[in-house]
C-alpha cells in the first residue's frame, strides 16, 4: 500500500503544482484586445483577453463577412504594426470570397499588416494554425473555417489554447456556417449583420454587427450587443436606431452581474 | 590591310582595339540570355553558340518559331545570325558555319559541305582538294580506314562525327552555385537519419564558408545521389538571408516530412551534395535588449517555415496596384519575397466603406429585378435565396480599361452598394451598359461587412 500510495502522492503534488503555477485560467492577463466601446469593455472584464482562444460564429453562412470583419477590426485597432496572420483554406475564396485588401483599408485597417497564409485541407490548417499561435510577435491569429471542422475536437482545441497562452498570442476562430460546440474558448460569439444607420438619399451606412455573448468562463453569458463600426475614431460604438430593436434592456440587466465578474 | 592603308582608303574609319575578354564576356551573355530556350547552351568561342534544343521546340510552336524568336531577339541586339539546325552539335555547328548552298534535307546538305568542314589542318585540307575530294560526300563515299591512314586519325573522327556515326558531346555552360558542398561515401549510406546527420555536417560547412564572406544565404539545395543512379533534389528557401544552420536544418526537415513521396535511400546514397545557389550579404547583428529583434525574426521564421510547408504560394502578403478595375486592385505576393509595403488609399472621414470586405472572383452570376431597366436593383436571387433590397447607392460607374486592350472596346460596370432587410450589404452590378449591350447581365461582385 505504502509504495503504490507514495507515487499517487507525488501526482497529486504535481497537480497542485501545476493548478498553482499553470492552467489557462490563473495566468494573469496583462493585455486585452478592447473594442473601444466603453460600456461593452467594462462588460466583458476589459476586451477579449490577449493569451485566450475567442470563438466568432456566424449565424447564417450570408453573415460571415460580418463575423470575419468584426475579429479582423478588433485586431486591427491594436496600435504598432505587428502582422495579423488570416488562416483558411484555399477554397475558402470559392465560397466566401477573397479577402480583398482595399476593403480592409477602406475600414481603416491597414492591408500590409495581413499575413494570408492559405492552406489545401483543414488538416493542414490546424497543422499551420498550431505553429501560428506559438509565434510571438502577431497582433491576433484568425483561423477561419467553413462548416463542421471534426478536426477541431477538445484535445485540438486545447492544444491551440495552452499554444496561444504560452506565446502569449490572441486565437480568434472565425466559424462560418457552424453551429457552436463545446470547446475551451474564453468567449464564444454569435454574429449578425445588422440593418446600418442609414445614410442621406437612404444609402447604406457604416457596418453594424448584432452581437450575442454565448459563453464567457468570466461572467454570464446571453447578453447582446449592436454595435457599428467607426472608421474614423478606429473604435466600435452604439448604433443611433429608431427603438425598434432592444439591446439596452438586456445589457442593463446582465451588466451589474459582468462588472462583478471582472 | 595595315591600319594606314584602310585609314587612307577610308578616312572617316570608326576604329576599335579588339579585345577578345570583352567579345568572350559578351557571347557569355548572350549564352546566359539563351538559357531561356534550353538548360543546355554550349559555348562554341570565339564567335558561335550551342544550343541543345532536344524536347524545347513545342514552347516556341516548334523549331521555325524558335529560330524566329532568337532571330529578332538577337537581331535587336544589333548582331548578324547565322544558325542550322543539325542531328548532333557537330553537324549542326557546320552547317552554320560553311553551308553555301541549299538542300533538300540535313543529311543531303552535309553531304554538300566543302571538306573545309571538317577543320584539318591547312596541308590536309590542300592535300584533299588536290585528291579531288571537295565535299564531305565525296569524302565519305571512300573507305573511313584508308582516310585515317592518309590524313589521320582526326580527320576520321571528325568526319565519323559529322555524319553522326560517332558521338559529339556537348560541354553545356552551366553556372556553378556560389557555394557547393559535398560528400562522397565509399560504402554506400543507407540509414536515412545517418544521411540526415551528413546534412547537417554540410550546411554546418556551407555555413562557415557564408560566413567568410560575409553572406547568407536565401536558398540551400540538397541533392541525394543513390548508387543505382537516380539523384533526387530538395530545396529550402528563406524570406531573409540566414547563417543559421538549426533554422535550415529544420527548413529542410519540414520539407522532407511534406514529400508525398518520401525520400527513398534504395541501396544507399553514394554522394551528397549542397548548393547555396542564391546569396545574399548579412551583416553580424547585435540583438536588442528589448527583445524587438527576436520578435521580428520570429515571425520571419513562421513565415520561411509555412512557406517550406505548404509552398511559397500558400504565405502571402497584399500589395495595392493602381488601377480601378476592383479585382485587379491588390496583388497577394509571396511573403517570403518580402514585398515592399505600398500606400492604400484613404477614404474621405464620415464616408462608409465603399469597397467590399470578401470579393467574389470572378464575380457570381444573380438575377435581378429592377423596376426601370437602367435603375437600381429592386430584389436580387443569389445561391438559391432571393433578398429584397432595403437601401441603396449607386450606381458607381467603372470603365473598362480600354487603353490596355487591343480592340480598346470593354464593357462598362455599374456598381451598385445594396443593403437587404436583414442587414447585410453586398456589391452588386450590372456588366454593361443599355446602349452596350442589349440585355446586360447582373453579378454579385463582393459581401461588405
Amino acid at each position: 500500500m505504502r509504495e503504490s500510495s507514495q507515487p499517487l502522492a507525488g501526482l497529486r503534488q504535481r497537480i497542485a503544482r501545476l493548478a498553482a503555477t499553470g492552467g489557462p485560467e490563473s495566468r494573469p492577463v496583462e493585455d486585452w484586445l478592447a473594442s473601444g466601446h466603453g460600456a461593452f469593455d467594462a462588460a466583458i472584464g476589459g476586451g477579449l483577453m490577449v493569451g485566450r482562444t475567442h470563438e466568432f460564429f456566424a449565424a447564417d453562412a450570408l453573415d460571415g463577412a460580418s463575423a470575419a470583419a468584426f475579429a479582423a477590426l478588433l485586431a486591427l485597432r491594436t496600435p504598432g504594426q505587428a502582422p495579423l496572420l488570416w488562416l483558411r483554406t484555399v477554397d475558402a475564396g470559392r465560397r466566401t470570397g477573397h479577402i480583398y485588401a482595399p476593403g480592409i483599408a477602406e475600414l481603416g485597417g491597414d492591408p500590409g499588416r495581413l499575413l494570408l497564409i492559405e492552406t489545401a485541407d483543414p488538416k493542414m490548417l490546424l497543422a499551420c494554425a498550431n505553429d501560428a499561435v506559438r509565434c510571438a510577435g502577431s497582433a491576433a491569429v484568425i483561423v477561419e473555417s467553413w462548416g463542421k471542422f471534426p478536426l477541431l475536437d477538445l484535445t485540438a482545441g486545447r492544444r491551440l489554447t495552452l499554444g496561444a497562452r504560452d506565446a502569449g498570442t490572441t486565437l480568434l476562430m472565425l466559424r462560418l456556417n457552424a453551429a457552436p460546440t463545446p470547446s475551451v474558448a474564453e468567449t464564444r460569439w454569435s454574429i449578425v449583420a445588422a440593418p446600418s444607420r442609414a445614410l442621406e438619399a437612404d444609402a447604406p451606412g457604416a457596418p453594424a454587427f448584432d452581437l450575442e455573448l454565448l459563453r464567457w468562463r468570466g461572467g454570464p453569458a446571453g447578453t447582446r450587443w449592436r454595435l457599428d463600426w467607426d472608421k474614423d475614431e478606429q473604435a466600435f460604438r452604439d448604433t443611433a436606431l429608431s427603438g425598434a430593436v432592444l439591446p439596452l434592456a438586456a445589457r442593463r440587466a446582465v451588466h451589474p452581474l459582468g462588472a462583478e465578474a471582472a | 590591310m595595315p591600319l594606314a592603308d584602310a585609314r587612307a582608303q577610308v578616312p572617316d574609319l570608326a576604329i576599335v582595339p579588339h579585345d577578345p575578354v570583352l567579345d568572350q564576356n559578351w557571347l557569355d551573355r548572350l549564352a546566359q540570355g539563351c538559357a531561356r530556350y534550353t538548360p543546355l547552351v554550349a559555348l562554341d568561342s570565339p564567335d558561335g553558340l550551342i544550343l541543345d534544343i532536344t524536347g524545347c521546340t513545342h514552347l516556341f510552336d516548334g523549331e521555325a518559331g524558335l529560330i524566329d524568336d532568337i532571330d529578332r531577339r538577337l537581331t535587336r541586339l544589333g548582331m548578324t545570325l547565322r544558325h542550322a539546325l543539325g542531328p548532333t552539335a557537330d553537324a549542326a555547328r557546320a552547317l552554320a558555319r560553311y553551308q553555301t548552298r541549299p538542300a533538300p534535307d540535313e543529311a543531303t546538305a552535309i553531304r554538300r559541305l566543302p571538306v573545309a568542314a571538317l577543320e584539318l589542318d591547312a596541308e590536309a585540307a590542300t592535300a584533299l582538294v588536290r585528291a579531288g575530294l571537295k565535299t564531305i560526300g565525296d569524302l565519305a563515299a571512300r573507305p573511313m580506314a584508308n582516310i585515317a591512314a592518309r590524313f589521320g586519325a582526326d580527320a576520321a573522327t571528325a568526319l565519323r562525327r559529322l555524319l553522326g556515326d560517332a558521338p559529339s558531346p556537348l560541354d553545356p555552360r552551366i553556372t556553378p552555385p556560389p557555394v557547393a558542398t559535398e560528400r562522397r561515401f565509399a560504402e554506400p549510406v543507407a540509414s536515412m537519419p545517418h544521411a540526415t546527420q551528413i546534412l547537417t555536417e554540410l550546411v554546418d560547412e556551407a555555413i562557415a564558408d557564408l560566413t567568410e564572406r560575409g553572406k547568407g544565404g536565401r536558398h540551400f539545395r540538397a541533392t541525394f545521389f543513390r548508387s543505382d543512379g537516380l539523384a533526387r533534389s530538395i530545396a529550402v528557401e528563406t524570406g531573409h538571408p540566414t547563417r543559421d544552420s538549426t533554422l535550415v536544418m529544420r527548413l529542410f526537415a519540414e520539407r522532407m516530412d511534406a514529400l508525398r513521396d518520401p525520400l527513398d535511400p534504395g541501396f544507399g546514397f553514394d554522394m551528397m551534395r549542397l548548393a547555396v545557389p542564391r546569396l545574399e550579404a548579412l551583416a553580424a547583428t547585435q540583438l536588442k535588449l528589448e527583445g524587438g529583434e527576436v520578435r521580428a525574426a520570429a515571425m520571419t521564421e513562421l513565415i520561411d517555415r509555412l512557406a517550406t510547408r505548404i509552398g511559397r504560394g500558400g504565405v502571402r502578403k497584399f500589395a495595392a496596384v493602381d488601377t480601378h478595375i476592383p479585382e485587379q486592385a491588390q496583388l497577394a505576393l509571396p511573403a517570403i519575397d518580402a514585398p515592399p509595403p505600398t500606400p492604400w488609399s484613404v477614404t474621405e472621414p464620415g464616408e462608409p466603406p465603399l469597397r467590399p470586405f470578401y470579393l467574389f472572383d470572378p464575380p457570381q452570376v444573380i438575377e435581378v429585378i429592377a423596376e426601370v431597366p437602367d435603375g437600381p436593383p429592386h430584389r436580387f436571387r443569389w445561391r438559391r435565396a432571393t433578398h429584397a433590397i432595403r437601401r441603396y447607392e449607386g450606381p458607381e460607374r467603372i470603365a473598362s480599361e480600354w487603353w490596355r486592350r487591343k480592340d480598346n472596346a470593354g464593357l462598362t460596370r455599374d456598381y451598385y452598394r445594396v443593403e437587404d432587410e436583414r442587414g447585410r450589404r453586398y456589391w452588386l452590378f450590372r456588366h454593361g451598359l443599355y446602349d452596350e449591350k442589349p440585355d446586360p447581365r447582373w453579378y454579385i461582385h463582393g459581401l461588405f461587412a
